[in-house]
């Protein structure tokens, strides 16, 4: 049981978050699972997404989402350019009551890489809104600066393709915009298992968002606490201040002394 | 004359408010938001917005995804 006080807490946009995992709902089986997934993970912020009302839809999981006490971050999912993005946003605003907004603008929903030039335009815009845009972007460290700048309250940079599950495959990127970007950087999407999480942290990742891994793990409760006990170990061992990798060994044992000699 | 709500089509008798289409339509009013020809109505102009002959409303809401 990790109980090291985080010297740094996490803060975005001015709010305090005590858990560094943030929960996506896409993938989740039903409300029931997706309530002991929020009661495992701890998670304080939560995204949905968009879509028109279907008046055949089951129960609604704002509810499970509010009974958490979670805060809720509507998404962009789906939209291609900067105008659906800006009217999503819009629309989620209106709906919800939160200036928060995940902001995502694909390419294409094949690869669902981030057209980051739809994007750019799209936050520029949303925070002239004055939205709390917090943008799900890829590695490139020069865009995630961009982003930041154009006032953005968080830099959402992928691990790995949107539910592919293969973790951070591209750590040296992740490390990178970690240490150049000034906002909150959230590590999201491409996460499979806890160690990716805990990785993300490793590599000086602020927080983690986590959706497909849990929603569609075999037991999705349990992953969720995984989760957060990986996000808790990867922080901790973060600050902890790890040892540099080595070309060769180093004895850990007194190399004098010994029997027989 | 016609209107299309969710990309369905919808045949109504004369122009009705927002509020009044979504009580027509038996739609939620909670938790959602309405665009009408790509241009959010917020909630406060629901009852004075009039929906005309070949307008395209959309009614979304918050759901899982992301």
């Amino acid at each position: 049981m990790l109980t090291t006080t985080d010297p740094s807490p996490l803060t975005v946009a001015g709010v305090p978050f005590t858990s560094r995992l943030f929960l996506g709902t896409g993938g989740v089986p039903s409300p029931a699972v997706l309530r002991r997934c929020l009661e495992m993970s701890g998670t304080e912020l939560v995204t949905v997404s968009m879509r028109r009302v279907d008046p055949g839809a089951p129960s609604s999981i704002l509810d499970v989402v509010r009974e958490h006490g979670a805060r809720l971050l509507p998404n962009t999912a789906g939209c291609r350019t900067a105008r659906e993005a800006v009217l999503t946003a819009n629309l989620a605003r209106e709906a919800l009551g939160t200036a928060w907004v995940k902001l995502e603008v694909v390419a294409d929903d094949v690869t669902l890489l981030p057209d980051v030039v739809e994007l750019l335009d799209a936050a520029e815009t949303l925070v002239r809104e004055s939205f709390t845009v917090l943008a799900y972007t890829n590695t490139d460290l020069v865009t995630a600066r961009r982003l930041a700048d154009v006032g953005c309250a968080a830099v959402m940079p992928l691990g790995s393709p949107i539910g592919s599950g293969l973790g951070v495959t591209d750590p040296r990127a992740i490390a990178a915009i970690a240490e150049a970007v000034a906002v909150p950087v959230v590590l999201d999407a491409g996460i499979g298992t806890a160690s990716d999480a805990a990785l993300a942290m490793e590599l000086g990742c602020d927080a983690v968002l986590c959706a497909t891994a849990i929603t569609r793990a075999g037991d999705p409760p349990a992953m969720a606490s995984a989760m957060a006990g990986a996000v808790r170990a990867g922080r901790t061992a973060y600050g902890a201040g790890r040892i540099p990798r080595r070309e060769t060994s180093l004895a850990s044992s007194p190399t004098t002394g010994l029997v027989g000699t | 004359m016609t209107i299309r709500l969710n990309g369905q089509a919808h045949a109504l008798a004369e122009p009705l408010t927002v509020l009044a289409l979504l009580r027509t339509l038996a739609l939620p009013r909670t938790d959602v938001a309405v665009a009408v020809d790509g241009i959010v109505v917020p909630r406060s102009r629901w009852e004075d917005h009039l929906v005309r002959d070949g307008a395209e409303v959309d009614v979304v809401t918050a759901v899982q995804g992301g």
